[in-house]
């Protein structure tokens, strides 16, 4: 290797060719049998990725009883809306009955109502007070602020493995179990990601107009209020995206903290009518078509913020 | 090799804005206008200051406490020394667990990461394609417990599609969530579906701030492109790839969801990961203090692992010899 190229031949080539412009040679000819391996390739991964969301829709579309006798067929057995009418509690049961559901209603509207709230509010608070605290580090000159600023950073150290049980604990103690305060308060006050994410994004703000309208005599909390916010939307936009994902999926806190099923969010509905599907023969269709109606608000997110979601996960990973 | 002049160029933005951010604190320190700030700046912080305090550090500080008493959740925790790591040492279900875990997360890990560094590398040098990024991060966006019931339908051993497309081949049937040799390699393999787009995208993006230049000058010297992908992506991404597999490694140890919903720990403990077995002493058998511990004891686990792993790949160079 060290033979055909010497370290400083390799930049060399490129400029003593400056009338070959860069894009058109980019994208060159390969091989065909190497672009073509490679897009087969791809071709193969979005096909796994993709196809137990159709498996879904296409069980969730059949009857149960049906189904289980024609397992393999790649289209919907027995065509009906049937599973999604049973899992929302609006088929009559003696008809879920007939087509192979378990005849007990699940209440999967009212868990989706509780996903909504749950997710909402902690992400609404949760950026919210990350925004105001990263105002605090990033523009604002006060004794402590690099010391309570690694306080908090030190706690991206910090696993949840290790605070879940005590804050179990904390919660109880506090008698908030079974409560709406005690699933969202534990994450909806701090977090050192959102903190750190935000700071940085603001302390790369210009400050002309912020200074500017500090000379018309505005206070500092209007600058935030009507500066700072509006200008971070982006930021903003993409935190909360990330948040409202995280929460909706929660799973081990709502556990945790709620045995009540008037509380409890759809992952934990979800759970549970799986455990109570008869082992025998499972009302798959049904089940199928709760993990539908669990997915749909993240699949309606995708197809608004997709773009936003791939940008900033790809961010998130670069720091 | 011609490597050597290329890490300078992917990291210019870190000392830039530093020194950006260095220049502009003398102007605000003298600033006049910073009075009344601090007032402001605790009110500000406040929030989160108290879900600082009240919500991670108090647990912390409480978990390591709670370690080292006998706590049955209904009277107050008892001071027992070291007991239940001695407990813990000769505990045979723990370490049992511990090496489910572990094989659950090398061949998670593994696995995830070949798929993800191929499919990342296949992307950056085919195609820009946003929708196609898009489509394979989608199992990122549901939750563990969707992904599990889906799969859970998917690999039924007599219904389930999987074993269909099995049969069809001519193989015998697998129970891949009811037998004790298939529980975790399934329990794995659902873990990777949900896990490889996302780690695709972030080693996609790491790749995206190697210079194309780079490239071209290996193609003008006859490289061929596995030759580039083992010469000069794969040094160039070391930082990257060193933080995804800490991330990867550290998320896999603590997986719960698709082992809570898909086989329950099961079948005869068969998947019972740490995790898992954390939850049944806390809540099944209200056993908190000997939960802190093992909680503490694989918060020991990852600290050890993520030093040794980062020491390995030498996280913070990337390669230049």
């Amino acid at each position: 290797m060290t033979a055909t190229t010497a370290p400083a031949s390799a930049p060399a080539p490129a400029a003593a060719r400056p009338a070959a412009p860069a894009k058109p040679r980019r994208k060159r000819r390969r091989p065909t049998v190497g672009r073509a391996i490679a897009w087969i390739y791809l071709a193969v991964i979005v096909v796994i990725t993709i196809f137990p969301f159709y498996w879904m829709l296409r069980s969730a579309l059949s009857n149960n009883y049906a189904m289980i006798a024609n397992p393999s067929s790649p289209l919907p057995v027995g065509f009906t809306f049937g599973p999604f009418l049973r899992v929302l509690g609006l088929e009559d049961p003696a008809e879920a009955v007939a087509q192979g559901g378990s005849g007990a209603t699940v209440q999967i509207f009212h868990y989706l109502v509780n996903s909504v709230i749950y997710a909402t509010v902690s992400t609404v608070l949760i950026v919210f007070f990350s925004l105001i605290a990263a105002y605090a580090f990033a523009r604002l000159q006060w004794r402590g602020r690099e010391l309570v600023f690694s306080l908090f950073l030190a706690a991206l150290m910090v696993p949840g493995i290790l605070t879940l049980l005590p804050n179990f604990v904390l919660i109880k103690e506090l008698g908030l179990l079974n409560t709406f305060a005690g699933m969202i308060l534990p994450g909806a006050l701090f977090s050192a990601f959102n903190i750190f994410f935000l700071r940085q994004f603001m302390l790369g703000l210009s400050t002309e107009i912020e200074e500017a309208a500090l000379l018309d005599g505005a206070g500092k909390l209007r600058i935030l209020m009507r500066l700072t916010i509006p200008m971070t939307s982006g930021p903003i936009i993409t935190l909360s995206i990330l948040g409202f994902i995280g929460m909706w999926n929660d799973y081990f806190w709502p556990l945790l903290v709620t045995t009540d099923s008037s509380v409890q969010p759809l992952t934990l509905g979800l759970a549970v009518f799986k455990q109570s599907s008869p082992q025998t023969m499972p009302d798959w269709a049904g089940l199928m078509a709760a993990t539908l109606v669990a997915a749909l608000p993240m699949l309606v997110l995708f197809m608004v913020f997709g773009k936003r979601i791939v940008n900033s996960i790809g961010f998130s990973g670069l720091k | 090799m011609s490597i050597s002049t290329v890490p300078p160029a992917v990291e210019p933005p870190a000392p830039d804005r530093a020194a950006r951010r260095r220049s502009r604190r003398p102007t605000n320190a003298s600033a006049p206008s910073h009075r009344g700030d601090a007032k402001l700046a605790w009110l500000l912080i406040a929030p989160a200051m108290i879900g600082f305090l009240v919500f991670a550090l108090y647990p912390t500080l409480r978990g390591i406490y709670l370690s080292f008493t006998d706590f049955r959740l209904l009277s107050a925790p008892t001071w027992i020394g070291v007991q239940n790591f001695i407990d813990l040492f000769q505990d045979d279900t723990f370490w049992q667990s511990l090496g489910i875990t572990l094989y659950f997360v090398v061949i998670a890990v593994v696995l995830t990461l070949a798929v993800s560094i191929v499919t990342a590398a296949v992307l950056h040098r085919v195609t820009q394609s946003t929708v196609l990024r898009g489509l394979i991060i989608l199992p990122f966006l549901i939750s563990g417990v969707v992904a599990a019931t889906v799969w859970s339908w998917m690999l039924d051993a007599q219904l389930g599609i999987v074993n269909q497309l099995v049969h069809a081949l001519g193989g015998e049937g697998i129970k891949f969530l009811t037998s004790r040799e298939w529980a975790i390699p399934s329990l794995a393999l659902i873990h990777v579906w949900k896990n490889m787009g996302y780690t695709s995208i972030i080693i996609f993006a790491g790749m995206q701030t190697i210079p194309p230049s780079i490239y071209e000058a290996g193609r003008i010297d006859g490289a061929s492109e596995p030759k580039m992908f083992f010469r000069l992506t794969l040094p160039l991404l070391r930082p990257i790839l060193a933080l995804v597999v800490v991330l990867n490694v550290i998320g896999a140890f603590q997986v719960f969801d698709i082992v809570s919903v898909a086989t329950k720990g099961g079948p005869a403990h068969a998947s019972n990961v740490l995790q898992m077995y954390i939850y049944q002493k806390a809540f099944g058998q209200f056993d908190f203090g000997y939960a802190s511990a093992m909680s503490l004891a694989l918060f020991a686990i990852l600290i050890v692992i993520t030093f040794v792993q980062m020491r390995l790949l030498r996280a913070s160079e990337s390669d230049n010899a």
